[in-house]
């Protein structure tokens, strides 16, 4: 009983500080996103809430609390209620099965940094990755709004073209480690980091990713110069607030599997093993708002030739290639 | 194939010049800290002003408060013993103008001018409303050398028809026949 009741205790205290961490880099990823994007564009970013705008994440909380909370007349309430739950708690889940650090020893007793290690654990963050969706589509149409719906529906037609390579680009990488559990991934990393042998998935799944999370280069669900703002047109206070930090932490949880997968997870000489993880996280956001800052917004069918004419098939032939390779 | 070369090199050179502008000092002038001096023809708040001898240049002919296009001026004209016409009361509302400079346009004797001042916002909608007291100043503008009644058509103070400056003397209208 007892050690169940630690087990209980460790497992939640795990859970608080991992929950408790993702919000607060969520947070704070918008504060650098904005102040590196403003860099990016030679301005300056916010710079008025405390010293150097860094309690502009604090102000933006408190505004989304205390806005009140709009239900557009003719919208479906209950669906239109959930939406923005659906899409932050999808996101927050996916994180569950990433490993972020070497396997800590407290009490004589292993404390696996990782919240839950699932065997299946990349299918499980593909099956999250798509519930999300589900968040942006039925949030656009229960809106009823036509830029809502139009969102909507960009935002399931891209999420479908996209998962496809976002997965096929993966089949490499578990081809290599032999196990859909990203802690055993990780392990298979110790010598040399993927991106070494796959730099093609790499891409892929960097491309993929940020279709995924839905950030400028394919943010067509969004798309402030013709739908307003998408699927969230209709949401404001907090619910539009849950919108947001799903995209922030969908982006952590992205640079997170980007890390994992292709950068060697948290393996890394001299530094603490959890350092280096958010070195690399911290890396590929760096390079996620980087591209934000550079690159315009792809038109619909651009987008969905990328997609299904460059991405799917070069992703088949590098499972060809690799599958070849590792048969011989 | 070559196409895909050029693509790769405009997205490095696209990215290489955002990275470029990481090391940059931003451009942006920091405004309650840093205000730039504005141009003197750039269009504020509006004024009243004097023509050099300290009178009030304007002569309520109503011509700027028909131009506002927001109906924004108003005033009643009035006239002294001497025949010079001033007005009573003027009074523009701030809180409609939305800073054409039409009125400037239309004014004959230059009184009516907007300024570069432009920070007078504030939250009590009715202290927009402006008299001709917090009009007026005591200083010519932008058209400093300027007197209307010094180029006027008319019989005024300073001389009868044709002795203002630039004016010819009236044509004998009868003298002209064929």
């Amino acid at each position: 009983m007892l050690t169940w009741m630690a087990g209980f205790f460790l497992l939640m205290t795990k859970l608080g500080l991992v929950l408790g961490f993702l919000l607060f880099m969520a947070a704070y990823l918008v504060w650098v996103e904005r102040k590196f994007l403003a860099r990016l564009q030679i301005r300056y970013g916010p710079n008025r809430a405390g010293k150097y705008g860094l309690l502009q994440p604090l102000a933006d909380v408190v505004k989304m609390l205390t806005k009140e909370d709009t239900i557009p007349e003719g919208a479906d309430r209950p669906i239109f209620m959930v939406a923005p739950a659906v899409v932050a708690f999808t996101a927050f889940m996916m994180f569950a099965v990433i490993p972020f650090g070497r396997d800590l020893t407290l009490w004589g007793k292993p404390i696996p940094l990782v919240v839950t290690d699932l065997n299946i654990g990349l299918l499980f963050v593909f099956a999250m990755s798509s519930l999300g969706v589900y968040g942006v589509a039925l949030g656009g149409w229960a809106s009823n709004s036509k830029y809502g719906l139009l969102g909507g529906i960009r935002g399931a037609a891209q999420m479908i073209s996209y998962e496809l390579s976002l997965g096929l680009s993966l089949v490499p990488i578990i081809m290599l480690a032999g196990s859909f559990s990203l802690v055993d991934i990780v392990e298979a990393q110790a010598s040399y980091p993927f991106i070494l042998v796959q730099p093609l998935a790499f891409l892929i799944f960097l491309i993929s990713a940020m279709a995924e999370t839905k950030r400028i280069p394919f943010d067509l669900p969004e798309a402030e110069n013709e739908l307003i703002a998408g699927y969230h047109t209709e949401y404001s206070g907090m619910r539009f607030g849950l919108f947001f930090l799903g995209e922030y932490v969908h982006m952590q949880v992205f640079a997170g599997l980007l890390t994992v997968l292709f950068l060697g997870g948290w393996h890394g000489p001299v530094l603490p093993p959890m350092v280096w993880f958010f070195i690399k996280v911290a890396g590929i956001a760096l390079l996620m708002i980087w591209v934000r800052g550079t690159l315009p917004r792809l038109r619909y069918d651009q987008l969905m030739a990328l997609g299904w004419k460059v991405l799917l098939p070069l992703s088949l032939l590098n499972i060809m290639v690799t599958g070849a390779i590792v048969l011989i | 194939m070559t196409s895909a070369w050029e693509a790769v090199k405009a997205l490095g050179k696209g990215f290489a010049t955002t990275f470029v502008h990481l090391f940059r000092k931003p451009i942006t002038e920091q405004y309650p800290e840093y205000k730039r001096s504005l141009p003197a023809r750039s269009r504020g708040r509006i004024v009243l002003t004097r023509d050099p001898d300290g009178e009030e240049r304007c002569v309520a002919c109503f011509l700027c408060s028909a131009v506002c296009p927001v109906v924004c001026i108003s005033m009643e004209a009035a006239e002294r013993e001497d025949g010079r016409r001033y007005a009573s009361w003027f009074r523009i509302n701030f809180s409609r103008c939305i800073y054409c400079g039409l009125c400037e346009e239309a004014c004959p004797t230059s009184a009516i001018q907007l300024t570069p001042q432009f920070e007078f916002a504030c939250t009590d909608i009715m202290s927009f409303v402006y008299e001709k007291e917090d009009l007026l100043v005591d200083h010519q503008g932008k058209d400093k050398n300027y007197n209307f009644y010094r180029y006027a058509g008319v019989t005024t103070q300073v001389g009868d028809k044709g002795e203002h400056v630039g004016e010819k003397e009236p044509v004998d209208v009868k003298s002209n026949l064929p």
